[in-house]
Parts: structure tokens; sequence; C-alpha cells
């Protein structure tokens, strides 16, 4: 496994200064119930890349090289699937799409696991409650009038209604970042707000009011304080503190 | 809402509920009133501050009498008891929303907000009394 990945990195020609190979500290908080462990506890692990790398590289490194025991998600590795979404130097970002050049690189970096949702072990926490509030919002389509025979048609115009809020991976950064949710997690969330952000402005949906009635709820939009944490945690830069303000918008006028 | 009740949220926190507090308005017009009484007193503030403490003299020509004089007319009235209930009712409305973000255990909640909902009635009565009742003749 290392070895295919090492391979072609140690053929790629030297691009100057920039491609050094070099050692930076990841600071990583740890956390094993099954050994015992009762409260987190940070461990330094220094570890050899190019700068060039990502901290996803540099932590498989370490659990290949030096830590089995080293645990966290993900899959896809280029910024898709969302799982691997993690509090990276205090910033909710992808481990997938955080180049080490770009963080501070002399100094230790902190990976640690995304706030607010119960930690389970390591940089794995437990999701469901993230989930849970997407599913809230009731995420598919929904229809009432006759079925057309061909396809819903759209016209470009009404898609770039939503077009922004459909980029979501559900990474949970965004609701993992917001300070409301923090200390009250019954608050649904930006992420589970983008996701009916998505459905209330498709003008092929017919369920607009009745998502519009869920966040209503005393623990919906009204919430947010437009801290934009979410906006600025978002790894595919969904603009949504605006979505949450057009679905503040559409419940006072009633119309998407 | 049949969809959402079916489901059930995992351990660690409470389950959402809804139906049975959730159908109200209650929120909605309280950010709406947050928004249109904070454009209002910014004029009322400022005006109230203006006169108070720059208008000739300023701060120095404030007695008794000068306050008797103001609240003889109705003008004056009027825009005190809006100034101090749309104040009252927004800053009240702001720290319950503060109680609600930061007060993690419900009874702190309970307690803060039983604080404070006291104290903005204590205030809004006595204010409104002395504006209503104020007698000119007792100085
Ligand atoms: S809105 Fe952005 S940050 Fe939030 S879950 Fe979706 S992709 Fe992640
Ligand atoms: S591993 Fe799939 S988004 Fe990072």
């Amino acid at each position: 496994m290392t070895e295919t990945l090492d391979t072609p990195l140690d053929h790629a020609p030297e691009a100057g200064a920039g491609l050094q190979r070099r050692t930076v500290t990841l600071r990583i908080r740890r956390f094993n119930p099954e050994a015992g462990d009762t409260e987190p506890s940070w461990h330094d692990y220094p570890v050899e890349v190019l700068p060039t790398d990502r901290i996803l590289d540099a932590l498989n490194k370490i659990k290949w090289e030096q830590d089995g025991t080293l645990t966290y998600r993900r899959s896809c590795a280029h910024g898709i699937c969302g799982s691997d979404a993690m509090r990276i130097n205090g910033r909710n970002r992808l481990a997938c799409k955080t180049l080490i050049k770009d963080l501070n690189m002399d100094a230790a970096i902190t990976v640690e696991a995304i706030k607010g949702l119960p930690l389970e072990k390591d940089l794995i926490v437990d999701m469901e409650p993230f989930f849970q509030a997407y599913r809230d919002i009731n995420p598919f389509l929904i229809t009432e009038s006759h079925e057309p025979t061909r396809e819903r048609l759209q016209s470009q115009h009404d898609r770039d209604r939503f077009d922004d809020t459909t980029k979501c991976i559900l990474c949970a950064a965004c609701t993992t970042a917001c300070p409301v949710f923090w200390t009250d997690g019954q608050y649904f969330g930006p992420a589970a707000i983008v996701g009916a952000h998505r459905f209330i402005f498709d003008s092929r949906d017919e369920g607009a009011s009745q998502r519009l009635d869920i966040l209503n709820d005393r623990e919906g939009v009204w919430r947010c304080r437009t801290t934009f944490n979410c906006t600025e945690a978002c790894p595919r830069g969904i603009q949504i503190t605006q979505a949450i303000q057009e679905v503040k918008r559409a419940l006072i006028s009633r119309r998407v | 809402m049949s969809q959402t009740e079916a489901t059930e949220i995992g351990a660690p926190r409470s389950p959402r509920t809804f139906g049975s507090s959730g159908r109200s308005n209650f929120e909605l017009y309280s950010w709406l009133f947050m928004r249109v009484s904070g454009l209002v007193l910014v004029f009322l503030v400022l005006g109230h501050l203006f006169i108070m403490n720059i208008l000739d003299g300023g701060v120095q020509r404030i007695n008794f009498a000068f306050v008797a004089g103001r609240w003889s007319s109705p003008f004056w009235q009027v825009w005190d008891l809006v100034m101090l209930w749309l104040a009252q009712l927004h800053g009240g409305n702001g720290l319950r929303v503060i109680i609600n973000d930061y007060a993690e255990r419900d009874t702190t909640r309970l307690w803060l907000k039983a604080a404070l909902y006291a104290s903005m009635v204590l205030i809004l009565v006595t204010g409104t009394l002395v504006i209503f009742t104020f007698d000119p003749n007792i100085g």
C-alpha cells in the first residue's frame, strides 16, 4: 500500500525547493474507550511528507507505519464522499482536501474530531444525530399533482435557483462548526437547512410548505445567528448562511 | 409530519419532538420584531440622547422642572413610552435568545428566564406607571 502510494512521488521531478521531503508533526487528539481512556488526550506524531501531500496522506502514513490503532473515516480521498471532515488547526476541513503546505509546517498541526457530536474513537464521531436532522427535513422529491408521462422538465433559470445547495456532500463540517449547535444539539444545523433549501426552491417539488413548517420549529432556522462559521467551513464552498437567510425570507413571505 | 414522527433519533441527545410544541410562529415573529424594533430604536434612542445630552445646554439643564415640562406634552409621553416598551422587549428578547443558546441545563435556563421575565415586568410596570401618573406638583 505504502509502496504504490510512494512510488510516483519518489520519482516526481523536483520542482524547486517546494517539493523537498520534510518532517512535520501531527498533534492528534486520541481517544480509545476500549483501551480504558476516559478523556481524550493529545499525541505527537512526526511524519515525513512532501509539502504537497494532504493531511489524509499523513494520517495514512501514521496508521500504516507508526500506529495501526489510529482510527478515522475516509473513503474516496477526493472530496466527494464527505467522510473525513475533521478539525485541523482549529478549523473544520476535509483531510483529503487540505494540503500540508497550506498549513504552518514549522509548528505542530493539530488534528481532532469535529465538535458537537458524540466522540466514539479518535477522529470518529457518531454521525447519527446529524443524519437524523437531515432525514427530518424530508430530503426527497415530494409531488402531489399528476405525474408527467416523461421527465419533469425544468428551465435552466429554475435550476440555477438552488444549484448551490445541490453540492452538499453531508460531511458535517458546517453543522459541527456552528456555535449554536455546540450548545444545543437539537438545532437542525446548517447542513439540514441546506438540504431543505435544495428542495424548497426546486420548481419540480411541491413539499415546500411542509419543509418550511418543519424549519419554523423552535430549533429551526430562527436559531441561526448568522455567525458564518458554516459558510467558512464548507469544503464545497456553498453559501450556507445565504441559503439559511433565503429560507427565513421564504418563511416570512410564504413564497418561494 | 408523520414521516418525521415515525423515525427516532439515536442515543446521545434527547429525541426531537414535533407537533406538540412546535406548531407556532412565535420564533418567526420574535425574529421579525427584533429587526423592526431595532430600526425604530435607532431613531428613538439617538433622538433621545441628542435632546438630553447635546441640545442647548445638554445634560446640565436637566432638572425636575425640565422633566415635568417635557412630560406635560403627550408627544414626549408617547415617545418615552414607546422607547421604554421597545427597548425592554428588544433587550429582553435578546437575553432570552442568549439564555437559550448558552444555558445547557434545563433548570439553569428556567431560573435565568424567570429572573429575566420578572425584571422585565417590573421595569415595564414601574416605567409605564411613572409616565402616566407623573404629578408635576409634588416638587
Ligand atoms: S453544506 Fe458544506 S459543510 Fe455542510 S455538510 Fe454540506 S458539504 Fe459539508
Ligand atoms: S475521503 Fe471522501 S471526502 Fe475526504
